[in-house]
């Protein structure tokens, strides 16, 4: 094991994999020698070369668009954008064409190829550098939405991303790139898509979430705790396509639920978590499905943007509404 | 040699630039250059939040701004985040934003200025719409701009150049080729030999100015204008300057590039060269240009105490604006927010 930070996981697993794949190609807005805005492909560059490790124009849909001609050439493209809000400029690329070209093609052209996207507030950032844009990715079949949470996951998430056959969105919480540390094993560390993890066992309350919302949800069954509350933490891990079982298996060990996320609520992840729970553990369940999560409001200005991020408090709230239900 | 007023010994004041002209374009370039200054040092105070500097583009921005009638409209990206100072806005509004605080937005048809786009080129569009709008409905109105030269590469410049184009729309396409998209130099942008030339594509006129000449801008800009007016159509205009500062703070450009262009730019910067010009024709003395200084210097020491004694607001105002009306889900989730936090005594 060694100690690393949320950044430093993500930047290892980039670079063990371009040594083990000359394949990958990585492209992005200035990923190049600046290593990129949140530093993660530093080094890269120096590394592989300019020719692997490629500063782009200002263009996310020609950024995403030139990926699917990579895929079809018979590499495997790495996207940076740079900021979750600009993801939405190559919105129009991934879901008409990333997401759909195996299936177009009837399996003969899959796209292999990773799109990273730092993503969620509470950094102080302006507008549109704080967006929680997974509901549309996870809204459009064809594509694996990832979201990990801590640094071991960081790294054997997006080891699995970058082997994988299909593409995959790849959310990484930026506000834990430097505020997270942890252990990550060393050697060739993957973390299979598809398998929830469990944070912390207990039995009275069930709280699910995932990414940057993790850390809340911690923070949340601490304090229960203290009041002779006990919760089960889940992480979702992989946003689309869901762990049914082990999301119905969470559930269950308690039978109570509260969902947290940062976007807006929805047609969002949640609403789709709570809407699964419903359909297939509802005889189980002792209490409604709760959804904490940010307001249908575009994120707000960072001087307040701290109402729209659900802290411990909405959640506790949330778990004593269900536990008196 | 670039084009325009290149050669500073050259004094002379273009067609329609009158002394008090002059005198304005400098005042309201001095007021931009110790904005930014002053927003560096609150920024590293941790006063303001991330600070986009446009230290060295004052001559692009208020030439253009003070070539267009009070009834034009401009719109902004992130680089010209205090332009609303051209047109009379107050400094702690400005500096509300820079903190985060909803009250550094403004509306924008009091001050003919669209929000400030983040997205790169994505309000390229809504400046060719505008345009397109205002001829419609048969006003004169000329609507500007402001982008960057990275933003030549987005989908969205072409779309809202091409769309102008083909409605004829009264827009000024205003490039900022300040060399650099953060890390990324301006040969990584394109291919073309110059932005300019993009304008060929579209069927419009594409002009280079010395981007560090204020009134090289001032009249490129009123000669877009004029044409924009007299129903000929958009213009594209490349401004060259070099981006002498970081790209914003933070940002340590030493990670991409060498210093010396940089600080050979920061030689060349436009408010020295203006200040030399109007010395030399006897329009500005020391005493005045410090007067200036000094004038502005004690309005931001204002603005930025005005700005940080306005009360952070209640949940309540983000709640306020997603809709015209709220809805019952909104409703219901901002009285569950506000009793939850009156429970905790949290705001
Ligand atoms: C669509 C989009 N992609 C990425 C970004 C992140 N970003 C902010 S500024 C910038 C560089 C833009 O350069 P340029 O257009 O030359 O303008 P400058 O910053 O030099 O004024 C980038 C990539 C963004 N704001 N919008």
């Amino acid at each position: 094991m060694s100690t690393m930070l949320f950044a430093e996981a993500l930047t290892s697993a980039l670079r063990e994999e371009m040594e083990r794949n000359p394949k990958l190609i990585l492209l992005g807005e200035d990923i190049g020698r600046s290593g990129g805005v949140f530093r993660i492909t530093v080094g890269l560059q120096a590394r592989f070369g300019a020719e692997r490790v490629v500063d782009t124009p200002v263009a996310e849909a020609g950024i995403v668009g030139s990926a699917v001609g990579l895929c079809l050439s018979g590499l495997q493209p790495v996207c940076e954008l740079q900021f979750d809000a600009f993801s939405y400029p190559a919105l129009n690329q991934i879901l008409t064409h990333v997401s759909r070209y195996r299936w177009r093609t009837q399996g003969k052209a899959p796209m292999p190829m990773v799109i990273r996207i730092p993503c969620g507030g509470g950094v102080r950032a302006p507008e549109l550098h704080s967006d929680s844009p997974e509901a549309y990715f996870c809204h459009t079949p064809g594509l694996t939405v990832v979201s990990p949470s801590t640094p071991a996951d960081a790294k054997g998430l997006l080891t699995s991303a970058l082997r994988s056959p299909d593409p995959v969105v790849f959310f990484e919480p930026k506000k834990l790139y430097r505020h997270l540390r942890g252990e990550v094993p060393d050697g060739e560390h993957l973390v299979p898509f598809g398998k929830v993890r469990t944070a912390r066992e207990g039995s009275d309350v069930t709280l699910i979430a995932w990414g940057a919302m993790m850390e809340i949800a911690l923070a949340a069954a601490e304090a229960l705790a203290t009041e002779g509350v006990s919760s089960h933490v889940c992480d979702v891990r992989t946003l689309s396509p869901l762990d049914e079982e082990g999301l119905l298996q969470a559930a269950r060990v308690t039978g109570r639920v509260v969902i947290i996320q940062e976007s807006p609520r929805n047609c969002s992840v949640a609403s789709e978590l709570a809407a699964l729970l419903a359909e297939h553990a509802m005889y189980d369940l002792k209490a409604p499905i709760k959804r904490v999560s940010g307001f249908d409001v575009p994120h707000p200005y960072y001087s307040i943007e701290h109402h729209q991020r659900p802290d411990c408090a909405r959640v506790v709230d949330a778990v004593h509404r269900i536990l008196e239900a | 040699m670039k084009p325009g007023n290149a050669d500073p010994a050259d004094a002379s004041l273009p067609e329609g630039v009158d002394e008090a002209l002059a005198l304005e374009l400098y005042r309201q370039m001095v007021f931009l250059r110790i904005f930014d200054e002053r927003a560096l040092v609150y920024h590293r105070h941790g006063r303001i939040g991330t600070w986009a500097i446009s230290w060295g583009h004052e001559a692009i921005q208020v030439g253009a701004m003070l070539a267009l009638k009070a009834s034009d409209w401009a719109f902004p990206s992130y680089r010209e985040n205090k332009l609303g100072l051209v047109r009379g806005m107050s400094p702690a509004h400005v500096l509300a934003g820079c903190r985060g605080h909803p009250q550094g937005w403004w509306d924008p048809h009091q001050w003919r200025l669209g929000a400030i786009s983040i997205p790169v080129a994505s309000h390229v569009p809504h400046a060719a719409g505008f345009a397109w709008g205002e001829r419609l409905q048969g006003r004169d109105t000329v609507a500007l701009s402001f982008f960057g030269d990275g933003a030549t590469s987005q989908g969205e410049f072409h779309e809202g150049a091409n769309m102008a184009g083909v409605m004829n729309a009264p827009l000024i396409l205003l490039c900022t080729n300040n060399q650099w998209a953060i890390s990324t130099p301006v040969h990584r942008q394109t291919r073309a030999r110059t932005l300019a030339d993009k304008a060929a594509g579209y069927g419009m006129l594409g002009v280079r100015v010395d981007g560090n000449d204020v009134l090289a801008v001032y009249q490129a800009v009123s000669q877009a204008a004029a044409r924009a007016r007299a129903g000929e159509g958009p213009t594209f205009i490349e401004c060259l300057i070099y981006r002498a500062q970081a790209h914003a703070f933070p940002d340590d450009p030493s990670a991409y590039r060498d210093d010396t262009e940089a600080e050979q730019a920061r030689r060349e910067e436009c408010v020295g060269r203006y200040a030399n010009l109007l010395m030399r024709r006897g329009l500005l003395t020391e005493e005045l240009a410090a007067r200036y200084r000094e004038e502005f210097l004690a309005k931001m020491a204002d603005a930025i105490a005005e700005a940080e004694a306005l009360p952070i607001p209640g949940p309540e105002l983000a709640f306020a604006h997603a809709y015209e009306r709220k809805t019952p889900a909104l409703e219901r989730d901002l009285s569950e927010l506000q009793r939850i936090q009156a429970k905790q005594g949290t705001r």
